[in-house]
């Protein structure tokens, strides 16, 4: 055993995967494709196209666009900044902005519904002001918000992560040469970023897709998403197993999707160098 | 020169503006803990610590708490024992193997959460009884691809020469592990279990789906009682977790100071 790497070592780990992992993902297939009979059957996949289902499929990937935009316009020149001002990676001032990643995510929602509450602070601090209260509790704007809130350091990281790993010297030569600050920002900053967007837009994306306790907790049951549907097959008093696994596959396609991004773009690996 | 200047006041304000929009929630929270009012927690009708008091003589809550830290605890520590293992054995194989390893692992990471429960529960309902240990396993699989993408770029860059000078002079395979590869790891093994205990902390959806009836964490106790009457409670609960994580980056940060100082 000269060699490092005792495959043995491994074993568990694969096990674990095969058991954990791959197996309950074919259970979904197999109870995707069968009836309660146990026969085949393309009812439940097909099920999507029904438009009680096929409308908040419709919605989740409308409103996941919207946050995962949001949390990149507002995450690139944060990180941009924060590259600026500190080159390392665990610093103080960015740890700041990370840190509330570290409450509970069900806390940071329950903060959301706080502040936008029809007697919520927003509209008393619009009352103070003599301005007309707006009221968002239950829309699909007040479930944008959080959700952007919550996986705003999802994209922020990522970024951040990418910037740093640019060369000082390129910037340098670049300047040298005679290039401007937005030639530099289009041509040098950016396109060595990708990754890190690439990644941080997988990270915000697929989970605020399928995110379905934010829009109970502040959508109000109003705003009813496809996670919610799959849930609501599982846990309502008309639960049906077999279209619940049906509906999620819709989801595991777009994954999918996105995982073939991932791949195709994160070499460096800055999505999961979160730290 | 002025342009430069223009330049660093806009992004300070940029910084104080996005500091504001991600903090402000949170000092709601901390205002709606200490407001005496009894139903409506975001009009202030005076000071009260009374969720405090109530805070601690509630057992859902004493229970949920016990519950999350037993299980980012423990879910942590299995991920990132079976993650590190994984990657030290990664080590001798060939390529295709590795890649094919990584790629299962990306599965639970870019897996929607609800998928991953859903999957898990379809699995235990089948075979077993839902219990703390079915959370506990389910745990362990959202978390494990955290560690293991944390370890193995250390275990890429592992200087393979002092491993085989240990062996040469006579150490035995767990030894030479032991004393040169986990030291060299430690830091990608620490990242990840922090990393993993985090995700395990803030889990909602795959709870949800494998928790046992009358097992709570915190965010699935939250979820069961926003509603109700234990507001009060939980806002302070978020106050003390707020303080806790602001204390533990204060903390992290001297060290790391301290650290550097002395590197220097």
């Amino acid at each position: 055993m000269r060699k490092l790497g005792a495959r043995i070592l491994a074993g568990p780990y694969m096990i674990w995967m095969l058991v954990f992992t791959i197996i309950p993902l074919l259970l979904i297939l197999y109870n995707a494709f069968t009836n309660t009979g146990g026969q085949f059957t393309l009812g439940n996949v097909a099920a999507i196209a029904d438009p009680v289902n096929a409308g908040p499929l419709w919605l989740s990937l409308k409103m996941s666009v919207a946050v995962t935009g949001i949390c990149l316009i507002l995450a690139f020149p944060l990180a941009l900044i924060l590259r600026q001002i500190s080159s390392d990676k665990n610093s103080f001032i960015v740890m700041i902005f990370i840190l509330p990643m570290w409450m509970n995510f069900m806390l940071r929602t329950l903060a959301w519904r706080l502040i936008l509450l029809n007697n919520g602070f927003l509209n008393q601090a619009l009352n103070i002001m003599d301005m007309d209260p707006i009221y968002l509790m239950n829309t699909k704007t007040a479930v944008i918000l959080g959700t952007a809130y919550d996986y705003f350091p999802f994209m922020v990281l990522p970024i951040y992560n990418a910037l740093v790993k640019i060369d000082r010297d390129v910037i340098q030569a670049a300047q040298d040469l005679g290039a401007g600050d937005w030639v530099i920002l289009g041509r040098i900053i950016l396109p060595l970023s990708i990754p890190g967007i690439v990644s941080g837009i997988t990270m915000v994306l697929v989970p605020s897709m399928s995110e379905f306790v934010i829009a109970s907790m502040l959508g109000g049951g109003k705003v009813y998403m496809i996670g919610n549907v799959i849930e609501q097959a599982f846990n309502s008093g008309y639960a049906d197993t077999h279209l619940g696994c049906g509906l999620s596959l819709s989801l595991m396609g777009l994954i999918i999707i996105s995982m073939i991004a991932y791949y195709f773009f994160d070499r460096g690996g800055e999505g999961s160098a979160l730290w | 020169m002025v342009k430069k200047k223009i330049r660093g006041v806009f992004s300070r304000c940029y910084l104080g503006l996005i500091l504001i929009i991600l903090y402000l929630p949170i000092l709601m929270l901390i205002i709606a803990s200490v407001n005496a009012s009894p139903r409506n927690k975001a009009i202030w009708q005076g000071f009260s610590l009374q969720g405090y008091v109530d805070l601690f003589e509630n057992e859902t809550i004493r229970q949920a708490l016990i519950t999350t830290l037993l299980l980012a605890a423990g879910a942590g520590l299995i991920a990132t024992v079976l993650g590190t293992m994984v990657c030290i054995g990664m080590m001798g194989m060939r390529k295709r193997t590795r890649a094919a390893i990584m790629g299962v692992t990306n599965i639970p990471l870019l897996n929607a959460d609800i998928v991953t429960g859903i999957a898990l529960m379809l699995l235990f309902s089948r075979f077993v009884e839902l219990s703390f240990w079915t959370m506990l396993v389910a745990h362990v699989t959202l978390i494990i691809p955290y560690v293991t993408l944390s370890v193995q770029p250390k275990a890429a860059q592992l200087n393979m020469s002092a491993y085989e000078a240990a062996i040469d002079l006579g150490a035995t395979f767990p030894y030479a592990v032991w004393k040169v590869v986990l030291p060299e790891l430690m830091p990608g093994i620490l990242t990840g279990f922090l990393l993993a205990f985090t995700m395990s902390l803030d889990d909602f959806s795959v709870t949800y789906f494998t928790k046992a009836p009358g097992i709570h964490t915190m965010s699935t106790m939250i979820n069961a009682e926003y509603r109700r009457g234990i507001q009060t409670e939980i806002y302070a609960l978020s106050t003390l977790v707020f303080l806790i994580v602001l204390l533990a980056l204060f903390l992290m940060n001297r060290r790391s100071r301290t650290a550097q100082r002395e590197g220097e």
